[in-house]
């Protein structure tokens, strides 16, 4: 027994080698400042982005009395969501399904345009990670300088800035959770109730839950949501074709890299020499931490940074900028090959891309101008059926709902056609001119009882098509449903 | 033999053994992760602690109540109390408002329907069907022909006390067994049966005696039916001139409630329900659509 143990293990040891560990410790990234376009750029977009998110539940719209005032509202209490001058109600979801939809290929463009712009931009786990790395450096000063603090510096200064880092850091996240909850109800109020402690507790739930997240993923988790949460890099990565802009190290003039000086030695002698002077301020500058130089790959989420980084070190050795920038390795290689480069923004896929976006964002614009603002569901009663009353005519029920979206009460007289010798009555409402007359409060609907009966004899089992037609008394405008008249 | 093996270190996996082997085989040592264990031990105490604090162990004829007294029926109450106080706002308009004060409020109206909707399945739907259509012997109350009456205060004395019920308050009134308890004979029923069928305009059948059903019906039926047959609401009997027809319209139908009588009931639901409800229940009803 013991032998053939023995026997075996040799085998299973070299079995073990090959199983390279599935977990990998998280190595902390501390990037460095950089200056340069693309840090102006970034900083310009989480300015405008972070703005509009804090700040747009305070602007007004004026939508009349009895309607709320705020332009962006989510009110769920009473089923609307207002956006400017649009009003959507719950059984008009399907615009925002168009709008996720529209997102979704406005995604897929940028991505064939430029790689990956959402990510390293306009997301919001950037812009946030972005911000909470700005702080850092702040308060604990950039990586050199923090590695020489943890050195030198006492234990009590080192501990005052890591409180002073995360009770900052929580300020913004908690500032990030109020700035949500004031989408769901009128801001400047819902701000003076939690100010005075006497907003409703799911707000406070609310604000905890995403000052928590807030905290948690921009301070802590960063770009491990890039690399492992995420599924937008895998599905990224099968979407993209040879001709998209990526953040690319152009190894043709890179490459051999070596020291200013042996490199301009190299060139001297005619021999190949590389501007890449491995200095690693491309991989100092990364957020996620990535070697660009590595070519294309799934840390990368193409911010631009390393951009900068570089093009501050090759002023600085007046070599030419560039030498990382946005490019695609198609190109490179045609460069080193000695072969014509290709640039393609305009081909099939960036095309389809934005035919999709002007069709699908031409049908939503045109059902929102022609909507009608008043709608009719009709329910038929399941049981009974019909109803035989004691004069031998036959009654059929109904249940009614009538829809107004505008902002001012309207009269709907109903009319009921498809039905022989048909008397009409709506429970507890008037008549006006032999139709029953229903009111519906502005942006409301109301629910009626409606009783359609007739003396006519009508064929055995017989199901009749009958349409219902609401009119406004005033303006005319006018919407109608289907339905059936069953006999016995 | 198994303490020399305890610690010995498997060397493919570089985990130690916890001594075990059988055939060869050697069980690695992978104890449990601690706070795993410890959710283990807190589990275990919870549930002590559950013992003696909750409800637990049954007993012969009873079980052990805990420290706390908590009962599921005590629970249940005070969700009840919280559900009637959530209520009550309507509920006290309902009992402080007469029935056609409700009709008319159409906030009321509406609280009242959808009350009363949910009251009726819960408590007439066995009978009346969940919408209200009825079946045989059971009236239909979407229609305008009514037994006892359609009004408001008629509909709600016949929900509050019944008929034919325990209630002595509720309708009275039955059709008797002129068969069975031998008033009348065969030929007679179906005489009067004829007559009847008559009344509504219904086809005769090839060997009726519409006369001689009329002489049996003035001297039987007319009493509580009326001389035209078109009944009689306070003692619930039925009009028998209309279209619509409890317990059937054929010839053997009526011979059937002729022979053996009639008297569904109602049961009387004053000491059941609150007043609200019941309230509730008469708009419901009343606004189905045959409420006179």
């Amino acid at each position: 027994m013991s032998a053939s143990l023995e026997a075996a293990a040799p085998e299973a040891a070299t079995a073990t080698e090959d199983d390279a560990p599935l977990y990998a410790a998280r190595r902390k990234i501390y990037p460095i400042a950089v200056h340069g376009r693309f840090r102006r750029i970034k900083w310009t977009i989480l300015i405008v982005t972070l703005g509009i998110y804090y700040l747009l539940p305070f602007v007004r719209w004026d939508r009349g009395p009895g309607a709320p005032s705020q332009a962006v509202l989510i009110d769920f209490p009473n089923r609307r969501f207002y956006f400017f001058f649009i009003e959507i109600w719950p059984q008009e979801i399907y615009y925002i399904t168009g709008l996720l939809i529209l997102a979704a290929l406005v995604l897929f463009f940028m991505n064939a345009v430029a790689g990956r712009i959402w990510c390293g931009y306009l997301c919001p786990q950037t812009v946030w990670t972005d911000l909470f790395q700005a702080i850092e450096r702040l308060v604990e000063g950039d990586p050199r300088e923090r590695r020489e603090k943890l050195k030198h510096a006492s234990r009590g200064q080192r501990a005052f800035e890591a409180a002073a880092k995360h009770v900052l850091w929580l300020m913004v996240a908690w500032w990030t959770g109020g700035a949500w909850v004031l989408y769901f109800a009128d801001a400047p109020t819902l701000t003076m109730q939690l100010l005075k402690g006497q907003g409703p507790l799911v707000a406070y739930a609310w604000i905890g839950i995403l000052t928590f997240t807030t905290y948690v993923l921009a301070g802590h988790m960063r770009e491990q949501v890039c690399t492992y949460m995420c599924p937008w890099p895998r599905i990224q990565a099968a979407l993209t074709d040879e001709y998209a802009f990526n953040v690319t190290y152009r190894y043709d003039r890179g490459e051999p890299r070596g020291s200013f000086k042996k490199t301009e030695a190299l060139k001297l002698a005619g021999l190949p020499g590389g501007d890449c002077v491995d200095c690693k301020q491309c991989v100092a500058a990364c957020p996620t931490g990535v070697d660009i130089r590595e070519g294309a790959q799934l840390g990368c989420i193409q911010c631009g940074l390393c951009i900068d980084a570089c093009d501050a070190i090759m002023t600085k050795l007046s070599r030419p900028a560039g030498l990382i920038a946005y490019d695609t390795e198609m190109n490179v290689r045609a460069r080193q090959e000695g072969k014509p480069e290709q640039y393609r923004v305009l081909r099939p896929r960036t095309l389809l891309y934005a035919a999709l976006i002007v069709v699908i964002g031409g049908i939503m614009v045109g059902t929102l101008a022609t909507r009608s603002s008043e709608n009719v569901a009709i329910i038929h009663d399941r049981n009974p059926f019909f109803v035989l009353l004691s004069d031998g005519s036959i009654r059929n029920a109904y249940t009614v709902r009538l829809v107004n979206k505008e902002l001012v009460e309207r009269r709907f007289s109903i009319a009921v056609a498809g039905v022989p010798e048909a008397r009409v009555e709506v429970m507890g409402e008037p008549k006006e001119g032999g139709l029953p007359v229903v009111t519906v409060g502005p942006d409301q609907t109301t629910e009626v009882r409606l009783l359609v009966s007739t003396h006519t004899r009508l064929p055995a089992a017989a199901s009749l098509d009958v349409d219902f037609t609401i009119s406004d008394l005033a303006t005319g405008a006018s919407a109608s449903a289907r339905d059936h008249f069953k006999g016995p | 033999m198994a303490e020399a093996h305890h610690n010995e270190v498997d060397a493919a996996s570089g985990v130690s053994t916890t001594g075990h082997e059988w055939d060869g085989i050697r069980e690695l040592n992978n104890p449990l992760p601690r706070w795993w264990l410890w959710t283990f031990y807190a589990c275990i105490a919870w549930a002590v602690a559950y013992w003696v604090v909750y409800p637990a162990w049954p007993m012969v004829s009873s079980y052990t109540s805990g420290v706390l007294g908590w009962r599921s029926r005590d629970a249940v109450q005070v969700q009840l109390a919280g559900l009637r106080a959530q209520r009550a706002v309507f509920a006290e308009k309902l009992e402080a408002a007469s029935l056609d004060q409700i009709e008319q409020n159409p906030e009321l109206l509406a609280f009242a329907r959808a009350q009363g909707r949910a009251a009726f399945g819960d408590n007439c739907a066995p009978c009346h069907g969940a919408g209200a259509g009825g079946a045989k012997g059971y009236p239909n109350l979407n229609d305008d022909d009514w037994l006892w009456g359609g009004s408001l205060e008629q509909i709600h004395a016949t929900i509050t006390h019944g008929a034919r019920s325990t209630d002595d308050a509720g309708h009275q009134g039955n059709m008797p067994a002129f068969g069975t308890d031998g008033i009348l004979q065969r030929p007679d029923i179906l005489a009067a049966a004829d007559y009847v069928r008559s009344l509504s305009g219904l086809p005769p059948a090839p060997d009726a005696q519409i006369a001689k059903g009329k002489e049996v019906f003035e001297a039987n039926c007319a009493a509580c039916h009326g001389p035209e047959g078109k009944g009689n609401q306070e003692l619930g009997a039925p009009n028998l001139t209309d279209g619509i027809w409890l317990y059937g319209s054929s010839r053997a139908d009526i011979v059937a409630d002729i022979t053996h009588g009639r008297g569904g009931i109602m049961p009387a639901w004053g000491g059941r329900l609150d007043e609200g409800t019941i309230k509730a229940l008469t708009v419901y009803v009343h606004t189905l659509g045959g409420g006179k």
